[in-house]
């Protein structure tokens, strides 16, 4: 099963297990820049770690901070390996698009629905420069 | 689809240097993830990236400098997290330290104006009705658009900048006038006259405003005669730490909503809210964390930052009174200048107020970490952020409230009809 997704911002091809998150989350108070790991309170996944996760955003809060926890993330390399995200989220978003530009390693971020990024969850995907998500076999 | 006009392929491409190239490229971008079809000049910008979340922000700003950037517009700055003309003390180590300062000077140095407030618009930064401008601070963004009637969207960090440097911003979302119309009418009529016009009423309603509203744009209709600028600065601050909301409309208020029809573009409401006083009561409640207890460690009021005119209330209710309880009070140099004329910021400070300038007590360790610690305001904004970011527990109330309570060392209500 290969899925296809659309581009929102072009990396290197990625991989890493598909962390599925099942409530949306603020990146400013929900996630600790430094390291990576889920604080907020209210979240189903609290403790659990973005670093180095297909991280899939059912949907975001939009505090106007969250680029800058994203940025901040990238330079201490405990971003996500890729993100897949419902619809483009251009404060989120922005964090990848400014790391790029700081010449910083950039994670990609690939639109996938909702509906799909649950079934991924804690599978191991690979991430094609092309936008062609695989999972490993079950 | 985007189209860049070929001058602005050609700054893009870092003809006029580095700094504004990477700026050209970072808006073009978001454009472009935005679906906006081309960039708009912005007649200024407020910017809200000049606050230390980490190190990275920090080289960001430099490399802009480095890369010759400046801004091409007027720009104020929102609070820093230091405070250059304050006198609270912030506990944070020396490398932190360090690289906030940096940050606050790499703005400066890119022709940015020191205001280092979150009331630029009570600074003397007011944008033209109708104009488009880049502005980020939620509170900042909710006022400029509702109450001056000019054009923003909610502009994050990095792309405040980004656009300041090049005066163009993404044309989407609010800068366009079909999204500036309302679909949600919420009737505030049935309320008593007495708690419309009473100060304390309108972060409770900025909460109600946020929740039901969202992203979603809202008009409120039964306010005409009961506002004052303070007021929509408290309800605005509120409803966009509660919700995403970036414009209301007040009926026979605010510039776009000569009456509820028209600020509806003359279409029903996809929603009607018709607000009780068991509305009011239940939003009422769950700005306090605190619970039922008369304890009160500080009181924190100017989120966003106080006006002279709220100064000069403190002063007048205050009434030459020593106080039991730190009372923080944040505001501006745009504030703290006029009022060290005359003695009167030393005389409030021998009283026992606390001024916090260029920054505020919900984005930097300033008030001291006390276990079970609470905290009374009469700010919408102060009581959804302290929680989380102070670790107090919040009591909400008036600003007559939190001055008697200052003064008492403990919680102290008047009586007050919420309906």
């Amino acid at each position: 099963m290969v899925l296809n997704a659309e581009i929102l911002i072009p990396g290197e091809p990625a991989s890493g297990r598909c962390l599925a998150l099942d409530a949306p989350i603020s990146f400013w108070g929900g996630v600790d820049p430094r390291s990576g790991a889920i604080i907020d309170a209210r979240h189903p996944q609290r403790g659990e770690s973005v670093a180095g996760t297909v991280l899939a955003l059912p949907g975001t809060i939009g505090s106007s901070s969250a680029s800058a926890v994203l940025l901040e993330l990238v330079h201490a390399g405990r971003a996500p390996a890729a993100l897949l995200l419902d619809e483009p989220d251009a404060i989120l978003l922005l964090g990848l698009i400014v790391a790029r530009e700081m010449g910083w390693p950039t994670p990609p971020a690939l639109r996938l629905p909702a509906a799909r990024q649950a079934a991924l969850g804690g599978r191991r995907l690979l991430i094609s420069v092309t936008g062609e998500i695989t999972p490993d076999q079950p | 689809m985007l189209t860049l006009s070929a001058e602005e392929r050609e700054i893009a491409s870092g003809a006029r240097g580095e700094g504004t190239g990477m700026a050209l490229r970072i808006v073009a971008e978001t454009a472009r993830l935005m679906g906006a079809p081309r960039l708009i000049p912005v007649a200024s910008a407020h910017i809200d990236g000049a606050l230390y979340h980490g190190d990275s922000g920090t080289l960001f700003a430099e490399k802009l400098v480095e890369g010759g950037a400046r801004v091409a517009v007027r720009a104020t700055l929102n609070v820093g997290t230091l405070t250059p003309a304050g006198c609270a003390k912030i506990r944070l180590p020396a490398h932190e330290r360090d690289m906030a300062g940096r940050m606050m000077r790499a703005y400066e140095a890119m022709g940015c104006e020191p205001t280092w407030t979150c009331a630029p618009y009570q600074a003397g930064h007011r944008p033209a009705p109708g104009s488009d401008v880049a502005w980020g601070e939620s509170n900042a963004v909710v006022f400029c658009n509702s109450v001056l009637g000019a054009r923003t969207n909610r502009y994050g960090d990095f792309l405040d900048i980004a656009c300041a440097i090049i005066g163009r911003a993404p044309d989407y979302g609010l800068h366009r006038s079909e999204n500036r119309v309302a679909t949600l009418l919420i009737d505030a009529g049935g309320l008593s006259p007495a708690l419309r016009a009473s100060d304390v009423f309108y972060p409770v309603l900025g909460a109600i405003l946020g929740r039901a509203a969202g992203n979603a744009v809202a008009v409120i209709d039964g306010l005409r005669g009961c506002t004052s600028e303070d007021r929509l600065k408290a309800l605005g601050a509120s409803a966009a730490s509660a919700g995403g909301v970036g414009l209301f409309h007040v009926a026979g208020v605010t510039p776009e909503a000569p009456d509820a029809a028209t600020a509806l573009g003359h279409v029903a409401p996809r929603e009607t809210l018709v607000l009780t006083p068991d509305m009011v009561q239940d939003a009422l409640a769950r700005l306090s964390t605190a619970g039922p207890t008369e304890r009160i460690d500080a009181v924190a009021i100017g989120s966003p930052h106080l006006s002279l005119a709220e100064i000069d209330e403190v002063e007048r209710r205050l009434d030459g009174r020593r106080l039991s309880a730190p009372l923080y009070a944040n505001t501006g140099r745009h504030v703290a200048g006029p009022l060290a004329q005359g003695g009167r910021r030393a005389a409030l400070e021998a009283q026992g107020v606390i001024f916090v300038i260029d920054t505020c007590v919900v984005v930097g360790p300033i008030m001291p970490e006390i276990e079970g610690a609470v905290l009374m305001t009469n700010s919408g904004k102060f009581a959804h952020y302290a929680p989380g970011n102070t670790g107090y527990a919040v009591t909400y109330g008036s600003l007559a409230e939190c001055v008697e309570s200052a003064v008492a060392g403990r919680l102290v209500r008047e009586p007050r009809a919420w309906s």
